[in-house]
């Protein structure tokens, strides 16, 4: 049903992006490099946390086992999910279990993610596997791939590495304390951290075999543990990183401090790509404590994952940050014409609109059936375009990175989404060998995508290596907003046919500029005639993975048009949808939850309204029913309901954490969110003109979970595409008003009841 | 020019420019780096502190503006043995934090309500918390970590901390 993207459509974004594609799953196997990596590694990682007995896995004198856990830290819990799933098969005792973020080192590269991608659906004979992943390592260990991002780890690492990992080393320490003790190996059992000889009454605690375990060569393929045993995974455990983050003691990257450290803060090309003509900085340098005023290069970096293009970048460098941004807002800069000063979001969108009319270079997703003459044929159709903006991501956690570049060697302090990726970049643009420089990745605040790619550690290493000294780089949020890579601004034009039954018959979708995941344009519902696609229409505005990607758009284009579609027919929306999913029973039992749970078919009061929706993204199945009120033209999301099925929630609190985040995150872009192009630049720059929800508009959020027992799903991800479809269709609901174009903020409702009742 | 206040308890000078936030102050010269930089213009409330009890937004608070006042920071809220202030208690209860880079403002700013309101409404928290944004959007959870929170039964000195005499 896919067509037209194989791998000679990678793009750089791919590898961050791209999950199992609709219908596929995850390959069940390993993901371990073959033989015994542990000697080297172990010289490399230290002997902090006890003695290194497999890639993944520590344990200490204390019997204290560490997880050493290949993913970046960013609000998600995935340390914490990914560790109780090695523990779970370690047979470890879930309290005396840490969980540590490996470091930036080629062993640790997550290969499972690219493998995940490149072999999707692919089932691979049992003996082909240490091949294949030997082949992939190579591959992710050359693209330096440490990745967190595309709602990955636990259904990657953690099913292909972490899992194994517990697994393998459980195998390990039977067979050791067999052989120590003299009893057959299948009659020891690992059991809460202690191996136990049943027949003998001997019980000895993991720490005693370390030596022996750590000399052996690990299985690719242990046995696992059937779901029904499991004892930490699927359970509430708190989360390991939460302590820290509630005194003030977690370390975020711009939290380091070092002795001699100076302060820096940037200020790159407002218009994508320009250069410094001439600057006057004079006023800058008189500002007390400056020491330095600075062009950082253009950069360009191509990479499968974070590569960008930026223009020059003027910096000041000073003993404070305060200091430093005083001065920098002191400098006016000449920036040379690059050709995009005449672009504003509204010539974007005529270009959108051109394109999609002149199906420029248009390219197939889906094609079933005869559309055209279903179309042709039609009792009925109906049309509607839709408009999305482009949107930043404002962690809120200022992009920053601390360097220290001196004597041919770097050491560079940051909150990341791809540590070794981020390694190489700095080393590539020092002309150093990665070797040369060290990574130290930090708790992120917030990443969403933006921490993907490397242009700020680029930037600090770079200041550091001219002023030969330790230098923090902060961005200011008005450069976080103006220099984010976003979340494209897409335009998706509909129609749909009806027979004379009022039954959906035929569906047609062309679209702007694909991104990832492929399938996140398809629809679920069976419709025997579909036409989807998307046409060429480039903008310079730079492109970013934003949470939940391609879907955050189709989500609500294919959402809000199916309603449209239902209404049309006069059904019942939660009933219309249902009834086009007989052949997608986890579908259908997921919307059946939430409408069940939301009090679908309950009457509410005038003013007040209910949206549906579904959405699968990343793996898993999410439906939402929001109510809203609309008063006075004004919307308040009262409540949100929402089932997911991911197959087995790992962490099933952490679970519910991110679908509220997930929907939240979506809300502010549905009811605030528009970066909008004036003269090539961005216009908005901080909290006051790109505004988030907050907690007098945020509203009741509740998560029911079923566990399918199907592959597991992604978490961070797939909250987010259905929350602004859901929102919109309720607003029609309450008021008669189908809005297509978000942010719906911008809309004064009552306004257009007087109009024309469609606010498009 | 010499600014003389007190931070967490314990009397503190800095030379530094008059005009420089009190943000900056704590992190660069005083160390204490549970205070967040998030936006610069008092948007996001990520640099809350108490400024005599009161929940103040550091950014914009110029260093000579707290000559001789009391200044609380998430680091001030844990007792010196390291006890969990109630409202942090209630926050790792509630596994409130995600990114966790807003929640020490988040706390500050619910400290001091809790401090005025033991048992706010609705209303009392969306205005004392409005000002303080969490990407990663933790409002219900933050919002049942606030009334979960037992002001009448819990030892009355740690809220007296916040009020910001101890010192005395």
């Amino acid at each position: 049903m896919l067509r037209g993207w194989t791998m000679s459509k990678w793009t750089r974004r791919a590898f961050l992006t791209t999950s199992a594609i609709a219908g596929g799953g995850v390959l069940i196997g390993v993901a371990m490099r073959p033989g015994n990596q542990v000697k080297d590694l172990a010289e490399k990682i230290g002997t902090g946390g006890g003695k290194l007995v497999h890639t993944y896995v520590k344990i200490g004198e204390d019997n204290v086992v560490t997880a050493m856990i290949p993913h970046s830290e960013m609000g998600q819990g995935v340390h914490t999910a990914l560790g109780q799933m090695l523990a779970e098969e370690l047979e470890a005792d879930w309290d005396q279990v840490n969980v540590e973020e490996a470091p930036a080192l080629g062993e640790y590269a997550n290969y499972s993610l690219g493998r995940t991608y490149l072999l999707t659906g692919i089932d691979f004979p049992k003996i082909l596997i240490p091949s294949i992943d030997g082949a992939m390592m190579g591959v992710a260990d050359s693209l330096d791939m440490q990745i967190t991002g595309g709602s990955m780890s636990v259904r990657t690492s953690g099913i292909l590495s972490m899992r194994v990992a517990g697994a393998a080393t459980r195998e390990m320490l039977e067979r050791a304390a067999a052989d120590a003790w003299g009893v057959p190996a299948d009659e020891v059992i690992a059991e809460q951290s202690f191996l136990v000889h049943g027949r003998s009454s001997r019980k000895e605690p993991f720490s005693a075999f370390v030596n022996e375990v750590a000399v052996m060569t690990p299985s690719y393929t242990p046995a696992f543990k059937k779901p029904e045993d499991y004892k930490i995974v699927g359970q509430f455990v708190p989360r390991r990183d939460i302590p820290s983050k509630v005194d003030g003691s977690a370390k975020f990257a711009m939290d380091v401090n070092l002795p001699g450290m100076l302060y820096a803060t940037v200020l790159r090309s407002p218009v994508p790509g320009g250069k410094v003509v001439s600057m006057e900085d004079k006023d800058a340098r008189n500002v007390e404590g400056v020491h330095d005023v600075l062009v950082i290069p253009s950069a360009s970096y191509s990479t499968m994952v974070g590569g960008f293009t930026a223009g020059e970048t003027v910096a000041v460098v000073a003993d404070s940050y305060w200091s430093a941004n005083k001065a920098l807002r002191q400098i006016t800069v000449q920036w040379s014409e690059v050709g995009y000063e005449t672009v504003s979001s509204e010539t974007i969108f005529s270009q959108f609109d051109k394109d999609i009319s002149a199906e420029t270079e248009r390219q197939v997703d889906v094609s079933l059936g005869d559309a055209d003459a279903i179309f042709a044929g039609a009792a009925k159709v109906i049309d509607a375009d839709y408009n999305v903006p482009f949107l930043a991501h404002t962690c809120m956690e200022p992009l920053n990175a601390t360097a220290d570049v001196r004597d041919g060697q770097a050491e560079i302090w940051v909150g990341c989404q791809n540590p070794l990726g981020f390694r190489r970049a700095v080393a590539d643009s020092l002309g150093l060998d990665p070797e040369k420089v060290k990574l130290h990745n930090h708790v992120m605040g917030g990443g969403f995508g933006r921490k993907s790619v490397p242009d700020y550690a680029l930037q600090v290493a770079h200041i550091s290596s001219v002023v030969g000294a330790p230098v923090q780089l902060i961005w200011s949020r008005e450069e976080d907003v103006r220099q984010d890579f976003y979340r494209p601004a897409v335009k998706s034009r509909f129609r749909a046919a009806f027979d004379q039954e009022d039954n959906l018959i035929g569906w047609s979708n062309t679209y702007t500029n694909k991104n990832e995941p492929v399938e996140a344009p398809l629809i679920p519902y069976s419709v025997s005639a579909q036409d989807i696609g998307y046409v060429s229409s480039p903008t310079h505005v730079p492109f970013g993975a934003w949470r939940s990607v391609d879907h955050s758009q189709h989500g609500f284009f294919t959402e809000s048009f199916i309603d449209e579609a239902a209404h049309a027919a006069k059904k019942d929306p939660f009933e219309f949808r249902a009834n086009l999913l007989n052949n997608k029973p986890r579908h259908l039992a997921v919307l059946s939850k939430v409408a069940d749970e939301a009090q679908w078919s309950d009457p509410l009061p005038a003013g007040r309204g209910r949206g549906i929706s579904l959405q699968e993204s990343f793996g898993s199945i999410v439906a939402q029913v929001v109510e809203v009120t609309v008063t006075n033209g004004k919307i308040a999301v009262d409540r949100v309901v929402a089932a997911i099925d991911p197959g087995l929630a790992v962490a099933p609190d952490g679970l519910s954490a991110q679908i509220e985040s997930g929907i939240i995150y979506g809300l502010t872009a549905a009811m605030h969110g528009e970066i909008s192009i004036e003269k090539g630049a961005v216009v908005q720059g901080n909290f006051n003109d790109y505004q988030s929800i907050r907690m007098d508009d945020s509203p009741t959020i509740e998560t029911h979970i079923i566990n399918s027992g199907h592959d597991i799903g992604g978490a961070g991800e797939p909250g987010t595409p259905g929350i602004a479809p859901a929102v919109a269709n309720a607003v029609f609901d309450a008021t008669g008003i189908r809005v297509r174009l978000l942010p719906l903020n911008n809309f004064d409702l009552n306004y257009l009841v007087e109009e024309d009742g469609v606010a498009s | 020019m010499s600014t003389s206040f007190f931070i967490n308890g314990i009397e503190r000078s800095v030379d530094v420019d008059p005009s420089k936030p009190l943000l900056w102050v704590i992190r660069e010269q005083l160390f204490l780096s549970g205070t967040k930089f998030g936006c610069g213009i008092g948007q996001c409330g990520a640099c809350t502190v108490h400024l005599d009890g009161q929940a103040i937004r550091s950014c914009l608070t110029p260093i000579s503006s707290v000559e001789g006042k009391e200044v609380t920071t998430i680091e001030g809220l844990s007792s010196a043995s390291g006890e969990l202030h109630p409202v942090q208690q209630a926050w790792v209860e509630h596994q409130v934090p995600q990114c966790g880079y807003c929640q020490s403002g988040q706390i500050m700013a619910a400290t001091a309500l809790l401090a005025r309101s033991p048992k706010p409404t609705d209303g009392e928290i969306d205005s004392a918390l409005k000002g303080n944004i969490c990407r990663c959007g933790m409002y219900g959870r933050i919002r049942t970590a606030i009334k979960s929170v037992d002001v009448a039964n819990t030892d009355e000195k740690l809220f007296y901390n916040v009020a910001g005499v101890d010192h005395v």
